[in-house]
């Protein structure tokens, strides 16, 4: 892991590189993560992993968290790890909600990280985030023609009512 | 056209036959030499209900013949928004919810969650409980792996095998009954250590199991390393290179059998690993043959582990002293009001998690088993995230079975291991 000042080096070099991409920086439970403006993911995911010295090669985990009703509403979250040196870096990219019932739109990393495709899969699914350039966005775990982005905080828990023989007669037409 | 004249030509050799049937090796010919092949591929679906895929795991096919040309998995026939269902239950109530997620290494994934949340409220736990989670992670790396030997084996028409597996892994369930009370899906770990200690017996139940299991794995070895059908099956069938591999996030025994010796185990030791001592076994070439052996290896490895950790196994506590998040015990809530308080705030209401989100990988069966969890500062997780190997390996499938043979693709996916419980979740 780099230490709270080697987060600080980070950011700082890539904000010189890339001006405002790195908002914030923030170090928790031993972990180091950069909060990234989401226009700016590729430039900083490819700064990390081709920069000598930094060599985040390996992207191990991408996931979404939803903080409503905090502000900026998303975060998609990369876990960066350097196996030569064993150090993970977490990304976060502070996605806004658009509103008006638009998709957040943020770019694929899958030409830098062959293994986001499905990762990137899952998060469109769950939260309906669109990545742009991403050779396949179709949901994965959910059904092709469901409706609605199911992790998001505002989804209900137990919306779906599940049909039994005696409910069947509550809700005609189920079987079309 | 071209299926009468393969039937032909099969009528022809079976004329010829005064050979053995197998005793010379199957000549791989293309049959659709000079054929226009466009007209010739076919697309099927293999799954989602099919014995070989391990689960209700969907390949849709596009088949030139019997050569695998387009591979695409579908996935989510047992998606049941576990992720979503922790957000709305309470910290100890989610760690029932993650173990069905991967339902062969259900101690790995229960570990990676309370490893999560012992990290957000700053935890540390007792040495013996250190210990005893290794043992029983390391057990149920073995018993995962057997499960995988035996159902592998079955795909490559070696029933036999599936019977030994099983029959070692009844142990290890036999011994996590002992000490949990369940066979599978124990819920034995508890953020601040386990929920109770070993009970009397299980040592000497256990030392039996180290002793016997060596041998056993002989055995398995002795029929599977010389046996000229499954090593004609495996051997150079699968391969994909370790560049790709790590491009792809692929990890465990799948890219350490290509020859990176990745192991979270070795590189980031939590729990008490850094106190053993135990090698990591590599392959060389990375095909289905160097995976089965990795495997095999591992389980000699974990057997080293769970004995050098019964070995050194600490006194003291099997859980952290911490009233705040851990049960009191069972015989004070008959004397204490304190302990009786504490009890009813803790089974009513669960224990606040002080806001922050932090992720957490460890090294499962299958490769990197990672938890991601939000905490808002209520009872409830804000967000649960499982990074699953089964999820991300399954990736890997395509490249390793294009221009191979279906009954390749079946020893593939076989190879992969892949738990569709863990992918689906």
């Amino acid at each position: 892991m780099p230490d709270a000042p080697g987060l600080e080096l980070i950011a700082q070099e890539l904000n010189e590189g890339f001006e405002g991409a790195v908002t914030s920086t923030y170090f928790e439970h031993g972990q180091g993560a950069l909060v990234i403006d989401p226009e700016r993911v590729l430039d900083v995911l490819g700064w990390l992993r081709d920069t000598p010295g930094q060599e985040y090669r390996f992207l191990s985990s991408l996931h979404c968290a939803d903080y409503m009703p905090g502000e900026p509403r998303f975060g998609v979250h990369y876990e960066l790890l350097c196996m030569q040196r064993v150090e993970r870096l977490g990304v976060k990219a502070a996605v806004p909600d658009p509103g008006d019932g638009e998709l957040p739109q943020v770019d694929s990393c899958t030409n830098l990280f062959p293994t986001a495709e499905f990762h990137e899969r899952e998060v469109y699914d769950f939260f309906g985030i669109v990545f742009r350039g991403h050779p396949d966005l179709r949901r994965i775990l959910m059904p092709e023609d469901y409706e609605g982005w199911p992790l998001r905080r505002d989804f209900p828990i137990g919306g779906e009512p599940v049909l039994f023989t005696h409910n069947e007669v509550e809700t005609p037409g189920w079987w079309e | 056209m071209s299926a009468s004249e393969s039937a032909v030509g099969s009528g022809q050799s079976a004329d010829q036959g005064s050979d053995l049937i197998g005793a010379a090796p199957v000549e791989r010919t293309d049959a659709l030499e000079g054929a226009d092949r466009e007209e010739e591929l076919f697309t099927v679906n293999m799954g989602p209900h099919h014995p070989a895929t391990h689960g209700v795991l969907r390949l849709v096919v596009t088949l030139e013949g019997e050569v695998v040309k387009e591979l695409r998995p579908i996935v989510g026939y047992v998606h049941t928004g576990i992720e979503k269902s922790c957000e709305d239950n309470s910290y100890w109530k989610v760690i029932p919810f993650v173990e069905r997620m991967d339902y062969l290494s259900y101690f790995f994934n229960m570990e990676a969650f309370c490893g999560v949340v012992e990290r957000l409220i700053d935890l540390e736990i007792p040495d013996r409980a250190k210990y005893l989670r290794v043992i029983h992670l390391e057990l149920n790396r073995i018993h995962s792996h057997l499960v995988w030997m035996a159902t592998t084996c079955i795909d490559l028409g070696a029933i036999s095998m599936f019977w030994y597996g099983f029959r070692e892994r009844d142990k290890v369930l036999d011994l996590f009954e002992m000490s949990a009370g369940q066979r599978m899906h124990t819920r034995y770990f508890q953020v601040g250590g386990v929920f109770e200690d070993i009970p009397r017996g299980f040592e000497a139940k256990l030392r039996s199991f180290l002793a016997e299991m060596p041998s056993r794995l002989d055995q398995y070895e002795a029929i599977l390393d010389r046996n000229e059908i499954f090593l004609r099956r495996t051997k150079n069938v699968g391969i994909v290179s370790r560049e790709r591999m790590l491009e792809l996030g692929i990890t465990g025994p799948l890219l350490r059998a290509a020859g990176e010796p990745w192991d979270l185990r070795r590189v980031s030791p939590s729990l008490a690993y850094g106190d053993f001592d135990f090698n990591i076994p590599i392959g060389t070439v990375g095909d289905g043959y160097d995976r089965y052996r990795v495997r095999m290896q591992e389980i000699r490895e974990s057997l080293r582990i769970v004995e050098q950790a019964l070995d050194g196994l600490p006194e003291g506590p099997h859980i952290a002293d911490e009233r705040k998040f851990v049960l009191p015990p069972r015989d004070e809530l008959a004397t204490s009001m304190e302990a009786l308080i504490h009890h009813f705030k803790l089974v009513t209401e669960g224990y606040r998690v002080p806001p922050g989100e932090a992720y957490y990988a460890i090294e499962s069966p299958r490769g990197e088993l990672g938890c991601f969890v939000v905490a808002d500062g209520s009872a409830k997780p804000a967000r649960v995230h499982i990074r699953d190997p089964s999820f991300v390996n399954l990736q890997s499938l395509r490249e390793m079975s294009l221009d191979g043979y279906v009954a390749d693709l079946i020893q593939n996916v076989a190879m992969l291991d892949p738990i569709l419980g863990g992918i689906d979740r």
